[in-house]
């Protein structure tokens, strides 16, 4: 057995061991763009809540709720929508590049850790919405549950997800004490953070 | 200076062998296609492989059905399992002794 089979023979071993197990065709990319919708969502967002600039008045002339958390809802369902639909075109653009298969068993093991926490937030502020209208818990929540999700999500991954994770979790838990500031938390957490770890992970792994 | 090559395993003797003995160690289970597109070989060439880890009993073969369609998984067992820490334990002997 010659040198160079048995280095050959542990570098395979290496590599199959990490990509039979993980999905490693995340789009360092598609983090810097979801980060860049989220900003212009809570730029609009905020255009919306603030009454300067909104609209949102009814015919006696008073601040219509109803309008303003359907806009608001709007805005979010787009933004949310425009980054799942980038991030899977431009993983499965990344991983026709690397030869590797976008559904396997990697990406199925992120995407059913990453459910569990996302569902669970997300009913957890149906519950507080609804039946005590307490918007506050939705900045937090969201932050902090979407960070356990990315905390989750390393070991299917990139490990470096799980720092974004980290800090998505501890930025909610101080949206948390500042009620009110919820949207530049947002802003913050899903906008900048995101354009900072997706560069980071561009340079990394995409190149 | 004695160079251990009898510490190798011959069942890992071919790399294709060694490879699904390395996703097996790491995952749970793993089906027939998953591991075909993965070490990007053949139908026949993975199945006698499979076969020849059976044979020694380093993995263990569930074979079940999704809908109508056969659905057969793989998994190591634990004899597979220091058999293939043996060898790389053997291969990592191998390369040491190289460098020094």
């Amino acid at each position: 057995m010659e040198n160079n089979q048995v280095q050959q023979d542990l570098a395979s071993i290496r590599n199959l061991m990490e990509r039979s197990s993980k999905f490693l065709s995340l789009s360092g990319l598609s983090g810097i763009l979801a980060g860049v919708y989220a900003l212009v969502g809570a730029y609009l967002a905020y255009r919306v809540i603030n009454p300067f600039w909104s609209a949102t008045y009814d015919q006696r002339g008073e601040v219509d709720d109803l309008l303003i958390i359907e806009k608001l809802l709007l805005i979010a369902v787009v933004v949310l929508g425009a980054s799942l639909a980038t991030g899977l075109i431009l993983s499965m653009r990344k991983a026709r590049r690397t030869g590797q298969k976008f559904w396997n068993a990697g990406s199925k093991a992120l995407i059913f850790n990453m459910s569990v926490p996302l569902l669970t937030g997300g009913a957890l502020m149906l519950v507080f919405v609804w039946q005590r209208e307490y918007w506050g818990i939705v900045a937090p929540a969201s932050l902090i549950f979407y960070g356990l999700a990315l905390v989750g999500a390393g070991n299917y991954t990139y490990k470096g997800v799980q720092y974004l994770g980290i800090n998505e979790i501890l930025l909610g838990l101080i949206a948390a004490i500042y009620p009110g500031y919820g949207l530049y938390f947002w802003a913050f957490g899903f906008g900048v953070l995101h354009i900072v770890y997706g560069s980071f992970m561009y340079i990394k792994y995409d190149r | 200076m004695s160079i251990p090559f009898d510490k190798l395993d011959k069942a890992f003797e071919n790399r294709v062998r060694l490879q699904i003995m390395s996703v097996l160690v790491v995952n749970e289970r793993y089906d027939f296609n998953s591991l075909k597109d993965l070490l990007g070989v053949t139908d026949g060439n993975l199945a006698s492989h499979l076969k020849g880890l059976e044979k020694e009993e380093y993995i263990l073969v569930n074979k079940s059905f999704v809908g109508r369609k056969p659905n057969t998984t793989y998994e190591a067992t634990d004899k597979g399992r220091s058999a293939f820490n043996a060898h790389l334990d053997a291969l990592e002997a191998l390369i040491k002794q190289r460098v020094v």
